[in-house]
C-alpha cells in the first residue's frame, strides 16, 4: 500500500472539526476520486497527504513511511500536490523556470532534470508559454503550469485538488489522458473533484466524504447506485447515468459508449465518441 | 441593458487582440451565457461589460459599450458601483480581507454604497439563506471550503441589487447543491428584471437556464442562438467547448439509425429521454431500421 490514513482527525484552530476519523488505503497504480459536498473536507484531507496539514489524531503511512517524522520537503520526493487555486502555488518569473522549481529543489542532475521539465510541458500543453509570466495566463493555463510544476518532481503519488476547475474542454481531454498514463505508469493519481463525468471517466475508485467522515468507498461502477440511495443534492450522478435512470434501465450505465452499448448491443466495435471514452 | 457594438480590445503589452469586432445586445429579464475555450476572451469580456477593461487594465478600445444606456468610456467606475456588479472568477481575488466574518463581508459593499443600518440586516439575510451560507455566517471568509467562497462572492454582489450581473464562472467549484441555488438565485435576478450575462464552462445548468448563448473563439463572436442550436453544433469541440455526453450519444446513435428521424440533437436530460425512449421502444418492437 502506498498511502495508509488511519483514523485521521483534523479540528481548525477556531474548533471546527474538518476531518473525523478517516481511515482508507491506496495501492500504488489507483486512480482514486475523493467526492462530497461543498466544505465535506476534501481539500483538508488531501492537503494532510502532502504534510501541509497535520493530524490531530490518526496516522498517515505514505511509502511504508509515518507522515508525522518527516518534513514538507521529504514528503515532496514522493506525493506531489497541484492546488485548487494555482495561485497558491506559482512564484517564479516564467512557466519553464517555475516547472523547474522542483526538480531543481529535489536536487535532480541537470541532464534528468530538463527532460523531466520538457516532458511535463509537452503533457501539459504548455511548450509554447515556456517564456511567459505565469500571471499573464488565464487562471485555466496557470492552473495545467501548477500541474506541469508538480509532474516534473517525478513522484510516485500525485493528488490534485479540483483540476478541471476553469479548464476548457481541450484541457479537461489533455488531463483525462494525463491521468489515465500517469496510471499506466504504476503512479497513483488521487484527484478531489465535483465533474462527475470526469470522475467515471478516469478514475477506479470514488471516496464519498460527508462531514469530514467517509460516506462510501468502493469501485467507481458502484457508486452510481450508492449516489442513487444516499441523495442529499450534494453530489449528481453521471450524465449518461441519469439518462439511463430515466430510460428505467435498472443497472447503471456511466459513459457514452457504455450507454450506447446498452442501447443496442449488436455485431461489431461500439463507436467511440471523441469527446470521451 | 447591455449593448456592445463593434468592440475591440487589445491589452497593453498584447500583440493580438483579446477582442475583436464583437456586437451583442442583452435585454433586461434576459440571461445569456457566454461559452468558449481558453484565451477565447470571456473573461475580457465579463470585465468590459462590468467597466474594469480598460478603466483598470490599460489598453486600447474601440467601438461602443453601453450599459443602461450609458457610454462606459465616459462613465467612471464609481458611477457604476451599485448598478453593475461583477462576481469574479476568483473568489480568493474578490473577498476584500478586510471583514472577519461571512456576515460582515456581505455587509462591506453596502456601507461603501451608504446603506443604511437597519435595512443592511433586511438585505443580508435573505441573501445569506438563499445561497446556503447562514450556517456560515460567523465564520471567517478564509475557513470556508473554495465553494464557500464562491458562493460568499455572488452573495456579497448580489446584495447590493444590480441591475446588471456579469458572473464569470460562477459554479466553477461548487457542489450540485450550491450550483443549483446559484442557479435559482439567477432565475430569480431574472424575474426582478435584471439583466444577466454568465460566463460558463459547464453547460447542462446553462441549457435550461439560459435564453442565448453566445460562442466566442480568440476574441471574435463566432456563433449565436437558443442553447439548442448552439450546444448541439458539431462545430463546438471546435470552439473550445465540451458537448453534453447525452448531445455525443445522440449524434453517434443517429449515424446508426438510433435516434428519432427529424429530432433535433438533444441539449437536455429531458429532451434525451424522450428521444432515446422513443428509440427502445421503437427497438423493442423488433423494429431495427
Amino acid at each position: 500500500m502506498i498511502i495508509r490514513v488511519d483514523s485521521l482527525t483534523f479540528r481548525y484552530p477556531t474548533g471546527t472539526t474538518a476531518l473525523d476519523g478517516v481511515s482508507f488505503q491506496v495501492a500504488a497504480g489507483e486512480r482514486v476520486a475523493i467526492v462530497g459536498a461543498n466544505g465535506a473536507g476534501k481539500s483538508t484531507l488531501a492537503r494532510h497527504l502532502v504534510g501541509i496539514e497535520r493530524p490531530a489524531s490518526g496516522t498517515i503511512e505514505i511509502d511504508g513511511r509515518r507522515t508525522d517524522g518527516l518534513g514538507i520537503a521529504e514528503l515532496a520526493r514522493t506525493v506531489g500536490f497541484v492546488f485548487q487555486n494555482p495561485d497558491d502555488q506559482l512564484h517564479a518569473a516564467s512557466v519553464v523556470k517555475e516547472v523547474g522549481f522542483g526538480p531543481r529543489n529535489l536536487r535532480f542532475p541537470p541532464a534528468r532534470r530538463a527532460e523531466l521539465v520538457e516532458s511535463a510541458l509537452r503533457l501539459t500543453g504548455l511548450t509554447q508559454w515556456r517564456d511567459t509570466h505565469p500571471h499573464h495566463l488565464s487562471l485555466g493555463v496557470r492552473k495545467r503550469v501548477a500541474l506541469a510544476s508538480v509532474l516534473a518532481m517525478d513522484t510516485p503519488v500525485v493528488v490534485l485538488d479540483e483540476p478541471t476547475t476553469g479548464q476548457d474542454h481541450a484541457s479537461v481531454v489533455l488531463l483525462g489522458n494525463l491521468v489515465d498514463g500517469l496510471a499506466a505508469d504504476g503512479r497513483t493519481v488521487l484527484t478531489v473533484t465535483h465533474d462527475m463525468d470526469f470522475c467515471v471517466e478516469h478514475f477506479d475508485r470514488v471516496i464519498v466524504l460527508a462531514g469530514g467522515r467517509i460516506a462510501w468507498d468502493g469501485p467507481v461502477a458502484h457508486w452510481p447506485a450508492y449516489v442513487a440511495d444516499a441523495a442529499d443534492g450534494s453530489l449528481e450522478l453521471p450524465q449518461m447515468t441519469r439518462l439511463g435512470h430515466r430510460l428505467g434501465w435498472e443497472r447503471p450505465v456511466t459513459t457514452v459508449t457504455g450507454f450506447l452499448d446498452r442501447l443496442s448491443p449488436g455485431p461489431g466495435p461500439a463507436p467511440v465518441p471523441s469527446t470521451s471514452p | 441593458m447591455i449593448e456592445v457594438k463593434g468592440f475591440s480590445f487589445t491589452y497593453p503589452t498584447a500583440s493580438r487582440p483579446a477582442l475583436a469586432d464583437v456586437a451583442f445586445e442583452v435585454a433586461p429579464r434576459e440571461l445569456c451565457a457566454v461559452v468558449g475555450g481558453g484565451g477565447a476572451g470571456k473573461s475580457t469580456l465579463a470585465g468590459v461589460v462590468s467597466g474594469t477593461v480598460p478603466h483598470l487594465t490599460g489598453g486600447t478600445a474601440h467601438g461602443v459599450v453601453r450599459v443602461n444606456g450609458r457610454d462606459l468610456a465616459e462613465t467612471p467606475l464609481s458611477g457604476l458601483v451599485g448598478e453593475v456588479g461583477l462576481v469574479m472568477q476568483n473568489p480568493f481575488n474578490q473577498i476584500s480581507g478586510a471583514r472577519f466574518s461571512v456576515r460582515e463581508e456581505i455587509a462591506f459593499g453596502l456601507e461603501n454604497l451608504g446603506v443604511p443600518r437597519e435595512e443592511m440586516a433586511a438585505r443580508i439575510d435573505p441573501v445569506l439563506d438563499d445561497l446556503g451560507l447562514t450556517g456560515v455566517r460567523d465564520r471567517s471568509p478564509y475557513e470556508l471550503s473554495g465553494g464557500q467562497q464562491q458562493l460568499l462572492a455572488i452573495g456579497s454582489i448580489l446584495v447590493m441589487r444590480p441591475t446588471v450581473m456579469v458572473l464569470d464562472e460562477p459554479t466553477s467549484q461548487l457542489d450540485a447543491a450550491g450550483n443549483a441555488l446559484v442557479f435559482e438565485a439567477l432565475g430569480t435576478l431574472r424575474e426582478q428584471g435584471v439583466t444577466v450575462l454568465l460566463i460558463e464552462h459547464r453547460m447542462e445548468r446553462l441549457a435550461g437556464a439560459a435564453d442565448r448563448v453566445l460562442v466566442l473563439d480568440r476574441g471574435t463572436i463566432v456563433a449565436q442562438g437558443t442553447p439548442g442550436e448552439v450546444l448541439a453544433d458539431e462545430r463546438l469541440e471546435e470552439w473550445g467547448v465540451a458537448p453534453l455526453r447525452y448531445t455525443v450519444a445522440a449524434r453517434h446513435a443517429a449515424a446508426r439509425g438510433l435516434w428519432p428521424d427529424r429530432q433535433p440533437l438533444p441539449v437536455t436530460l429531458d429532451a434525451a429521454a424522450e428521444g432515446f425512449g422513443e428509440t427502445t421502444d421503437r427497438l423493442a418492437r423488433g423494429d431495427r431500421r
